[in-house]
């Protein structure tokens, strides 16, 4: 089709094209519903464009990071970072604590072309957090409705991993469903050695990366048994991704579709179903209503001829990401919500979060001057830390809520842009023989430790439009709200404590600061570019935005399927929760296209 | 540094492209170019890419920005680089990599930390030369290894530099840092270090029991 055709009027319209957009263009493609996939970057193809092997000296400044490429030169994300050009965003405060920065990737498959691949399920807790400790908000869902979805998630996608560990609120996923875990490098086996002394559990992390092909002859039928469409393009799909062949960042993307990225593993078969049209650079302002209050399409600005462009969908799906789409919602103002679609909660832009992040470094004296070892791997960690002080936190021993859990790096990667950087302190100041000699010695005895909490949504952190600023596409843009509370603050101040008794654990020295005071440790809020929140579900209509099936309580036809529906934001990873949500609630709009109630 | 990509006319375009960005020193898209063929059922005339610096060809780098450094500065770094990095058994020096070159190309650059690096790096070349006169009459470049390594152990550690010569070691401390990424990310470097990995493996197998025994994980 062509891009400015408004008469065709589509089953479903799916605004963003990442993790929970991706996902719901496929389960809706697969029911045969007719889809349109907007997004408001480019076109973008992981298979054609990754920089798979190619050196830091190849890229301009070593690869080193940039204003116009945050994470690096060879980074997959395109056209974003915490600026976008002419897509500005504005602060409430000039604090530096009451910050929001966003992150933001205008490009097919958005953010999950770059990311970390952590995908851990949410525990039971997770979901019930209110019932639990009295903060925050329950959700109106409980693990047992998602599990299977987290099972079919995994299975689709492609997860490593181990089960069997029976950790609390740490789900381990049924046999048959994960990937082999890849072996533990030598610093990771030295850390678990000491978080072992000091009861810290130790187990294979879960990433979205393949540790080996899919089995394309069993599991389509699993994930889709009533349909032959499904398995067919599913099947497809898994052939045509290889296994991890241990080498390169994932973060650049990839081309042999060994890790998960929408653009590789969503988009395409959804395309193969002939049921779904992409458009690109279609920077989607709003949702449009008709006189019954039903959603009946969307405007978007064409990017490339600045035009604004309608479309007509029976049904509105809104995945572009979290406050993206809390601005979405707001922009759409109409006679029946002068505040904002489906806003007659007020809580559209409320409670969004993000996750707790610090971390402590260290240098360690046993993994100097061992022989060369390829330590490469999956490129992401092979072991973590889920949080084990669930009993002591119940018990009211810690002063913090809610935990967090750590996520290690270090070991013989590639040098970069930066490389022996911080040795000086170490060498007080070598230079010559010396330096080299230094090098060698210390290559690959750095570690790192990350925090990664879960923040309590607060009356305090929240995205509202900007009444006076709008970005060059003509749309009024986010302002940011933000403040952490005393449970955040109080737990980056244990993450440093703990982090520091792991290094000294492993014989190693601490490098950086340990801060006893969380407020100096904590990061910027979104810097962890967790964004959650935003239109919450909930069990009451006065108190969200979406019910359970992330329907607004006040549009049957508008549904929401990134980060935006999370009425917490527990410390695992969000993108795998995405995805589950987003299959469940693609399942129920195609049962209400079946029961004719859409 | 334009010029090391290839002479297909996509790329004389985008060359085209990287002039007029560098002149207009503003990230606007200047040129509409040929882009990538669009997989999915979209427009294939409006998915055409426009030229951004957050948006370059990952697979064919250029730099897109002029250097600025004089050939005098440059020769200035390559006698600084050598001594940082020398050869030795095991590797070349910094400066037959071209660890000078790499400084330009970092001091050039159009970024806030850059721009500020370009003024630590000019700076201190003047500095380090008007040092080198006053203690021995003579430029940097032209003393004796000794009388060089005298002016070096002064400036190379800024906690335990006198107070008057600290702004010396902040100068020293960043050339030093910007030859070890210029001589590490070369492949010598890489080799110097031991680092064997961005290769292709059918599995990963983990350390090895010579790794584990000398780490007491396995007997």
């Amino acid at each position: 089709m062509s891009g400015a055709s408004g008469q065709q009027e589509y089953d479903v319209i799916v605004v963003g094209s990442g993790a929970g957009g991706g996902m719901s263009a496929l389960i809706l493609s697969i029911a045969g519903l007719k889809v349109l996939m907007l997004e408001a970057g480019r076109h973008y193809d992981p298979v054609t464009e990754t920089p798979m092997f190619n050196l830091p000296k190849e890229a301009p400044l070593r690869g080193a990071s940039t204003p116009d490429k945050p994470f690096g030169f060879y980074d997959a994300t395109i056209d974003g970072g915490w600026q976008v050009p002419g897509e500005p965003y504005t602060q409430a405060s000039r604090e530096p604590q009451q910050r929001f920065d966003w992150w933001r990737a205008r490009m097919l498959g958005g953010r999950t072309n770059h990311w970390g691949r952590i995908s851990l399920r949410n525990g039971e807790y997770d979901f019930k957090p209110y019932s639990r400790d009295g903060q925050g908000f329950d959700w109106p869902i409980s693990y047992a409705d998602l599990a299977p979805y987290y099972d079919k998630t995994e299975m689709l996608i492609g997860v490593y991993g181990d089960t069997g560990h029976g950790l609390e609120n740490t789900p381990d996923s049924p046999e048959g469903i994960l990937q082999p875990a890849p072996k533990p490098r030598a610093y990771e086996l030295l850390a678990k050695k000491s978080c072992d002394e000091l009861n810290i559990p130790v187990i294979p992390a879960h990433l979205a990366i393949l540790s080996q092909r899919q089995d394309h002859t069993r599991l389509p039928a699993k994930l889709f048994p009533n349909s032959e469409l499904g398995q067919k393009v599913v099947a497809g799909s898994m052939q045509s991704r290889a296994a991890c062949f241990w080498a390169t960042p994932c973060g650049r993307g990839c081309s042999i579709k060994a890790n998960f990225q929408s653009t590789t593993v969503l988009i395409p078969p959804a395309l193969a179903t002939g049921n779904l049209t992409v458009i690109t650079d279609a920077m989607v302002r709003e949702v449009t209503l008709n006189k019954a209050g039903k959603a009946d399409g969307v405007i978007y600005i064409d990017k490339n001829s600045r035009q604004e462009v309608k479309v007509k969908g029976r049904a509105v799906v809104v995945a572009a990401s979290a406050a993206e789409t809390a601005r979405i919602f707001l922009n759409s103002r109409s006679p029946l919500f002068p505040d904002g679609i489906a806003n007659s909660s007020g809580l559209v832009g409320k409670y969004l979060m993000d996750t707790v992040g610090a971390g402590v470094g260290g240098q360690i004296p046993a993994l100097e001057n061992l022989p060369p070892m390829n330590e490469d791997g999956s490129s992401g960690m092979h072991l973590y830390q889920p949080w084990w002080l669930y009993k002591q936190q119940k018990a009211g021993k810690l002063n913090f809520a809610r935990g967090y859990h750590i996520e290690m790096s270090g070991g013989r990667g590639m040098p970069g842009a930066g490389a022996f950087g911080g040795l000086q302190s170490f060498t007080e100041g070598a230079y010559g023989a010396g330096f080299k000699q230094a090098c060698r010695r210390y290559y690959g005895t750095f570690v790192h430790f990350d925090g990664r909490g879960e923040m309590i949504p607060n009356e305090n952190s929240y995205a509202e439009l900007d009444p006076t600023v709008v970005d060059q596409w003509g749309i009024p843009v986010l302002k940011f709200h933000w403040q952490w509370s005393e449970h955040e603050i109080n737990q980056a101040a244990h993450m440093q404590k703990t982090f520091a008794d792991i290094i000294t654990g492993m014989g190693g020295k601490v490098t950086s600061n340990i801060e006893t005071d969380g407020r100096k440790a904590i990061m910027n809020g979104g810097s962890i570019i967790h964004e959650v929140g935003g239109t919450i579900m909930g069990a009451d209509r006065k108190k969200s935005v979406l019910n359970q099936y992330c329907q607004a309580w006040d549009v049957p036809n508008l549904f929401v399927a990134d980060g935006a529906p999370f009425a917490s934001n527990a410390d695992k990873n969000p993108t795998l929760t995405i995805m589950a949500l987003a299959w469940r609630t693609s399942d129920y709009i195609v049962e209400q296209f079946k029961q004719r109630n859409i | 540094m334009a010029d090391h990509n290839d002479n297909s006319s996509t790329n004389l375009k985008r060359r085209d492209a990287l002039k007029l960005l560098a002149t207009a020193a503003v990230a606007v898209p200047v040129l509409g170019m040929a882009g990538h063929a669009a997989a999915v059922t979209a427009k294939t005339k409006g998915a055409e890419l426009i030229y951004r610096p957050t948006d370059p060809d990952m697979l064919k780098p250029v730099v897109p920005w002029s250097m600025t450094l004089t050939q005098a500065e440059l020769d200035d770094l390559a006698v600084l680089a050598d001594i940082i990095i020398p050869a030795d058994a095991q590797s070349p020096s910094a400066a037959s990599l071209g660890a000078q070159h790499f400084i330009n190309e970092w001091v050039s650059a159009p970024y806030p930390q850059q721009k500020a690096d370009l003024v630590l790096v000019r700076g201190g070349l003047l500095w380090l030369n008007g040092e080198a006169k006053k203690r021995f009459g003579k430029a940097f470049a032209q003393l004796s290894t000794a009388e060089q390594r005298q002016i070096c152990d002064d400036i190379c550690f800024e906690p335990k530099a006198a107070a008057n010569l600290k702004h010396g070691a902040r100068f020293f401390a960043k050339v030093r840092d910007l030859t070890a990424t210029a001589f590490y990310t070369t492949e010598p470097g890489m080799a110097d270090i031991g680092y064997i990995g961005n290769k292709p493996m059918a599995s990963f197998d983990g350390p090895s029991d010579e790794v584990l025994r000398k780490l007491k994980l396995k007997s």
